[in-house]
């Protein structure tokens, strides 16, 4: 007998038998996030990696939901360690996207926030604070920038202390609601973590944001001045090279952030020599950072505490 | 006796979930929502007590229910009602109210009509528990 008798059942709907991962994958939108991320992000391959690895996790969790299997909402808090412009920000950004469209997190924006928008300057004046800023976030992401400074060992009476039982409080009963993402240099969060173990447990996902290569920066750089329609030509795109193994000896060097720094001080002597030389310009010649502008930088003689005459 | 106020009174008590969806409205109005208490129901008393301050830039209505939480969990047996409040040129005020508890044992009123000069006939309503 191969005939088969089909149960109708009354009641709710019965699990569909299967789900297509690869049709899940496209219809979420999720695609559309991790492209935008490899192309607009330069480097940053362990962190793509354990974005993908998340998305992944979080696609199954869906799939194992509708097969009706057991799931727990998964812990979907982060730490984001790693040393200054390095792209932390721009990288909670895309999660908050990325979360959103998995259906995570209801609205999907971003609230950034560092240890002023949630300590308060006297008794009483912390915890409306800092639920303000928790009730702002529901339904999205909240970046706290710097998270380590919320809590400040030397003084017991800090109100930080109050400002992270606040969160470890709504970051467990409000797990559906808002995704908590910490953020800051990679020792002093491990020190944070040491000293509240409390947030250590309730965060699933520390990832490590690596810092750039020369070449990285060399292609951020070219990317940067691309968005603001300037460019380099070949001996600027040289200067430019040696312009960052320089920087990358100084004190104070902060990726990303640097180079952008640069590029705008650059700009700033680009155009002070297209006014000296007083001729008629053209969109070229307005547009091209030239080797010229880039040489001048203090950096390739040793940056500001050599000009100081300070000893290094 | 029931009390009715504001938007929705003719319909029973809503429960959390209608209460959530008529929030999101209000946000996706861009409307402010401030929580507010009394336990003196009188229709002549218009300022209940506030509940912390208006929420402004609110994305989702967790953070409202957050608040409606704290305050039925600290006034069990008040009443408590939502005002969005739209900030728009022109309107600056309250476009929508709506009572979101009441207590378990409401008070009655009284109506005493008292005769004045020339036949006009005073209204006062007292409550009586």
């Amino acid at each position: 007998m191969n005939e088969q008798s089909i149960v109708v059942e009354s009641g709710p709907e019965p699990p569909p038998a299967r789900v297509n991962l690869a049709e899940d994958f496209r219809a979420s939108g999720v695609a559309e996030i991790l492209e935008e991320l490899d192309r607009e992000l330069i480097g940053l391959a362990p962190v793509k990696k354990r974005i993908r690895e998340t998305a992944a996790l979080l696609l199954v969790d869906r799939a194992r939901q509708k097969l009706g299997l057991a799931h727990d909402t998964p812990t979907l808090h982060m730490s984001f360690t790693g040393n200054p412009g390095v792209g932390k920000t721009t990288v909670a950004l895309k999660m908050a996207g990325l979360l959103h469209r998995l259906g995570y997190v209801r609205k999907g924006h971003l609230v950034s926030v560092t240890r002023d928008d949630l300590v308060g300057q006297y008794i009483g004046h912390t915890a409306p604070k800092t639920r303000e800023v928790l009730k702002k976030a529901m339904g999205g992401v909240l970046f706290i920038d710097e998270a380590y400074y919320l809590y400040k060992p030397d003084n017991e009476r800090d109100y930080g202390q109050e400002a992270i039982e606040i969160l470890l409080q709504v970051m467990e009963n409000h797990r559906d609601d808002l995704v908590v993402i910490l953020a800051g240099y990679a020792d002093r969060m491990d020190r944070f973590f040491a000293s509240n173990p409390g947030f250590r447990s309730r965060i699933a996902h520390h990832i490590e944001f690596p810092d750039y290569t020369d070449e990285e920066l060399l292609r951020i750089a070219a990317s940067m001045l691309e968005q603001q329609q300037y460019m380099f030509d070949d001996e600027g795109f040289a200067a430019m090279r040696d312009y960052i193994a320089a920087r990358k000896k100084l004190p104070h060097f902060a990726n990303a952030r640097s180079i952008r720094n640069a590029l705008d001080r650059a700009r700033l002597r680009h155009a002070n020599r297209l006014f000296e030389e007083a001729g008629p310009v053209d969109a070229a010649s307005l547009s091209t950072i030239t080797e010229g502008d880039i040489r001048a930088s203090r950096v390739f003689e040793g940056g500001l505490a050599h000009e100081r005459g300070e000893a290094r | 006796m029931r009390i009715t106020q504001g938007c929705f009174s003719f319909l029973p008590d809503l429960d959390d979930d209608q209460i959530k969806r008529q929030i999101e409205y209000c946000l996706g109005n861009d409307w402010a929502i401030g929580v507010e208490y009394t336990d003196d129901p009188h229709p002549r008393n218009t300022y209940w007590e506030m509940w912390s301050q208006p929420m402004f830039d609110l994305r989702d209505a967790a953070g409202v229910m957050m608040e409606l939480n704290a305050c039925r969990k600290a006034f069990p047996d008040s009443y408590i009602k939502l005002n969005a409040f739209d900030s728009t040129r022109g309107f600056e005020t309250i476009r929508m109210s709506f009572m979101v508890q009441r207590p378990k044992v409401e008070p009655k009123f009284l109506m005493t009509r008292t005769e004045g000069n020339g036949r006009a006939v005073h209204v006062t309503l007292t409550e009586a528990r």
